[in-house]
C-alpha cells in the first residue's frame, strides 16, 4: 500500500478527480489543487475543506495548465503548502470536437496541447520530484480512446495515446527507483465532459465509480487500469481487430 | 422525451429537455418554455416533474460548503443528500433537527417542500431550521434570504414546491448530539381511542413520537396500531455494533406484491410481533430511515406504481374525519404497509405554502389497481375537505384544485413571488 498522505491533483475540478479527492479526504490525505476556473476551484476545495480533519490540509491555486511556464512554481507552491509530496495525480483534459478539429489545424494542435503536452510537462517534472525525494507515486488519468484511433474521435485518442506511451516508459525507467507510474484508463464517463452524449446506455460509468477504482489503483500500485475493469478485455478485442474489419465499422 | 419519475412512478410524463446542472456560479440555462429544479425524485405524484418542460438535475449540486463544527451549522449546495450530510455531521456530534422518514432527500427538495420528521410537536418543520438560502432567479439575480432578510422570498421559497427559482444552496442549523443512537420505546394500541391518550402522554416527555396503525383492521380494532416513542440517546458507556446491511429490490414485478391478502398477513404479524417494553437503544438509520436498507423498495409495487396519501386534519374535526378516513380506506381493501398517524405541533408554519399546521396528520401508500384507487382517493379528499383539512402536494398526484386553494389560502400572496420561468406539473393541475 502506497502512502497517499500529501498528493497534488491537476484538474481537480473535474467530476472525476473532485471526486477522487473527496475519497482521499476522507481517508485522511491532505490535497493541493489546481483548476481552470476560479470559482469552480473555489468551491471544491470548500468541499474538501468541510471534510477535512483537523490536521489535514486542503490548498489549491487557479491555473491554466495549457502555460507549460507556470507548472514548476505551482509543484513548488504545492509541496511548500504540504511540507512534501507523495502522490500526484494529474487529469485535467479536454473532449474535443472531432469534426472542429478536422477543420482547423490550431484546434487540432490546441487540443494535443492540453491532453497531451501539458500532461507530459507535469508528468516530467513530478518524475525528477520523485526521483530526488526517492519516492512517490505519479497517477495520470489517460483513456481507452488511446488504444486505438477510430475516426470518431481521433485527436482525443492520439493525445491519449501519446500520454499512455509516455508513461509506459516513465514505468519502465522508475520501476527501478520504486516510483510507481499508475496509468488510468476510463471508459465512457457520464461527466460534464460528456453531457452533449444523449443516449448514454450500459456501457457508461459514474464518476464515483471511476473515482473508486482511481483510488484503489494509486493505493495498489498498479500500472494500467482500465474502468471499469470490463474494458480491458473490450480494448484487447479492438485492438487486435484487423484492419480490414476494423475500417469497415462505424466506431 | 421521457426524463425522470417521481418516487412512486406514477404519472409518467415526457419533458422537453433534463439537464444536469454542474456547478452553482453557473447561469441557469436558457431554455424554452417552464423548468423546474428536480433534486433525489423522492417525491410522490407530480411535484417533482414537469411535462412539456425542463427539469433541472441539481444531483450534481452536491458540494458542502462550510461546516461550523463547533456552532453547528452546514452551509451546502441544494443537491446534497441528508444522508450524506449526516455522514459528514453525525460523527462530529450534529444532527439535523428535523428529518424525513428517508436519508436520499436532496436538501433543495426538504427545503421546497418544508419537509416534517416524527419531531414536529417540538422542532418544527425542516424549513424551521434553514438560517439563510441562495435562490437564483431566471433574470440571472440571485437572493439570499432568510427569516430576516428578504424575510417574504424565504417564507415563500420554504415549502414554495420549488417555483420561486432555482435553490443553489442553504445553510442550516444543527442539533447536537453524543452519539449515533436513538433511545425508543412503543406501545401496542389496540384501538383508535387509545392513540389519542398514548399520543397526548407521551408527546410530553419524547421529542419523537409516530404511529403506525393498521389500516385494514375494522370495528372495534379500527385504528389498532403501534405507538412509537424515541430520543437521541444521552452519552453512553458501551455502545451496540451497528452493522449497515443494505438489500435491493433488484427488478420490477409485473403487477403489485402488495394486495390485499399480503397487507392483511403483514399487518397481523406487525401487530402481533413481539416488542420490548422497555427503552430500546437503536443506531439512528434504522430508526428514522428503516425503508432506506432496501434499494428500489418502490419496485415492490410493481410497474404500475402506488399513490401515496397524506393528509393534515384540523384537532377538532379529526375525531370523526380520522376514522372516517381509516373505514373508507378499509372498506376498499386497499392500504399500506406503512400507514402512520401522527400529531403536528403547534408552531407556526416557515412558509406560505407549508403542509404542517396543528393538527393530526395520516399518511398512507396504495397499489394502483386501477379506478377504484382514484375512487378511494376521491373520497379521501372529501373527508379531508369537509374537515376543514389539506393535502400534502409532495405526495399528491390526484387533488383537484378546490381543495388545494381551500387547504392553502396563501397562494394569492405565494403568486407574487414565483419565478416567471418556473411552473410544475403539481402546479398547473392545482391551479387549473
Amino acid at each position: 500500500m502506497t502512502q497517499l498522505q500529501r498528493v497534488v491533483i491537476f484538474g481537480i475540478t473535474s467530476a472525476i478527480a473532485s471526486e477522487v479527492a473527496r475519497q482521499l479526504v476522507a481517508q485522511g490525505s491532505s490535497i493541493f489543487g489546481v483548476g481552470r476556473n476560479e470559482l469552480k476551484l473555489r468551491s471544491v476545495l470548500e468541499d474538501l475543506r468541510a471534510r477535512k480533519g483537523v490536521q489535514q490540509v486542503i490548498a489549491g491555486a487557479p491555473a491554466d495548465l495549457d502555460d507549460l511556464t507556470l507548472h514548476e512554481a505551482l509543484f513548488d507552491s504545492a509541496r511548500r503548502t504540504l511540507g512534501a509530496v507523495d502522490a500526484v495525480l494529474v487529469a485535467h483534459g479536454t473532449l474535443p470536437d472531432q469534426l472542429r478539429c478536422q477543420e482547423s489545424v490550431p484546434e487540432t494542435i490546441a487540443q494535443i496541447q492540453t491532453n497531451a503536452v501539458s500532461a507530459i510537462a507535469l508528468l516530467t517534472i513530478a518524475a525528477r520530484h520523485f526521483e530526488a525525494q526517492g519516492s512517490g507515486l505519479i497517477a495520470a488519468i489517460s483513456s481507452v480512446a488511446g488504444d486505438r484511433g477510430r475516426q470518431s474521435n481521433y485527436v482525443y485518442g492520439a493525445a491519449k495515446a501519446m500520454l499512455s506511451t509516455f508513461m509506459d516508459g516513465l514505468r519502465h525507467r522508475l520501476y527501478p527507483k520504486r516510483i510507481a507510474v499508475v496509468t488510468i484508463k476510463p471508459g465512457f464517463v457520464d461527466t460534464p465532459m460528456t453531457a452533449h452524449v444523449a443516449n448514454k446506455g450500459a456501457l457508461w460509468a459514474s464518476p464515483d465509480e471511476v473515482a473508486r477504482g482511481i483510488v484503489r489503483a494509486m493505493q495498489r500500485d498498479q500500472s494500467v487500469v482500465y474502468l471499469p475493469r470490463f474494458w480491458r478485455p473490450v480494448m484487447f478485442a479492438i485492438r487486435h481487430l484487423p484492419e480490414r474489419i476494423f475500417l469497415r465499422l462505424r466506431l | 422525451m421521457r426524463g425522470p419519475l417521481s418516487w412512486n412512478r406514477w404519472p409518467r410524463v415526457d419533458h422537453r429537455a433534463v439537464i444536469t446542472l454542474q456547478h452553482r456560479h453557473d447561469p441557469l440555462p436558457k431554455v424554452t418554455g417552464f423548468m423546474l429544479a428536480h433534486g433525489a425524485g423522492r417525491s410522490y405524484g407530480d411535484v417533482c416533474l414537469n411535462a412539456q418542460g425542463t427539469l433541472l438535475l441539481t444531483r450534481r449540486l452536491d458540494r458542502f460548503i462550510e461546516f461550523d463544527r463547533y456552532a453547528g451549522r452546514l452551509r451546502c449546495e441544494s443537491g446534497v443528500l441528508i444522508h450524506d450530510a449526516l455522514q459528514l455531521i453525525v460523527p462530529q456530534g450534529w444532527f439535523l433537527p428535523v428529518t424525513p422518514g428517508t436519508g436520499y432527500v436532496t436538501i433543495g427538495g426538504a427545503i421546497a417542500n418544508d419537509v416534517h420528521g416524527k419531531n414536529h410537536h417540538v422542532a418544527g418543520s425542516f424549513g424551521h431550521h434553514v438560517r439563510r438560502l441562495g435562490l437564483l432567479r431566471s433574470d440571472g439575480s440571485e437572493i439570499v434570504c432568510s427569516p430576516a432578510e428578504h424575510s417574504a422570498w424565504f417564507a415563500a421559497t420554504v415549502g414554495g414546491l420549488g417555483l420561486t427559482g432555482l435553490i443553489l444552496w442553504a445553510e442550516l442549523d444543527l442539533l447536537p448530539i453524543s452519539n449515533p443512537f436513538m433511545l425508543t420505546q412503543s406501545r401496542c394500541l389496540r384501538s383508535l381511542a387509545e392513540f389519542w391518550d398514548v399520543s397526548a402522554q407521551m408527546s410530553e416527555s419524547w421529542p419523537y413520537t409516530v404511529a403506525w396503525v393498521d389500516c385494514l383492521a375494522g370495528g372495534k380494532r379500527r385504528g389498532r396500531g403501534v405507538f412509537f416513542a424515541a430520543r437521541h440517546a444521552p452519552p453512553q458507556v458501551r455502545l451496540p455494533l451497528h452493522r449497515e446491511r443494505r438489500l435491493s429490490f433488484p427488478f420490477d414485478p409485473p403487477f403489485s406484491l402488495v394486495g390485499t391478502l399480503s397487507l392483511r398477513a403483514f399487518n397481523e404479524l406487525y401487530y402481533r410481533r413481539s416488542r420490548p417494553t422497555a427503552v430500546t437503544l437503536q443506531h439512528y438509520s434504522p430508526y428514522f430511515y428503516p425503508l432506506d436498507r432496501i434499494r428500489n423498495w418502490n419496485r415492490m409495487y410493481g410497474r404500475k406504481g402506488f399513490l401515496q396519501y397524506q393528509c393534515v386534519l384540523p384537532f377538532d374535526a379529526s375525531r370523526e374525519a380520522l376514522p372516517a378516513l381509516l373505514a373508507a380506506t378499509a372498506k376498499r381493501g386497499q392500504g399500506s404497509f406503512l400507514a402512520v398517524l401522527k400529531t403536528f405541533g403547534g408552531m407556526s408554519a416557515a412558509g406560505m405554502l407549508s403542509f404542517t399546521r396543528p393538527g393530526v396528520t395520516l399518511a398512507l401508500d396504495c397499489a394502483i389497481r386501477g379506478a377504484s384507487t382514484f375512487a378511494l382517493f376521491q373520497e379521501l379528499d372529501a373527508i379531508v375537505s369537509s374537515a376543514g383539512g389539506a393535502v400534502y402536494p409532495a405526495k399528491d398526484a390526484c387533488m383537484a384544485p378546490r381543495l388545494f386553494r381551500s387547504g392553502y389560502p396563501r397562494i394569492d400572496e405565494f403568486h407574487k413571488y414565483m419565478d416567471p420561468q418556473f411552473s410544475s406539473s403539481l402546479w398547473r393541475r392545482v391551479t387549473a
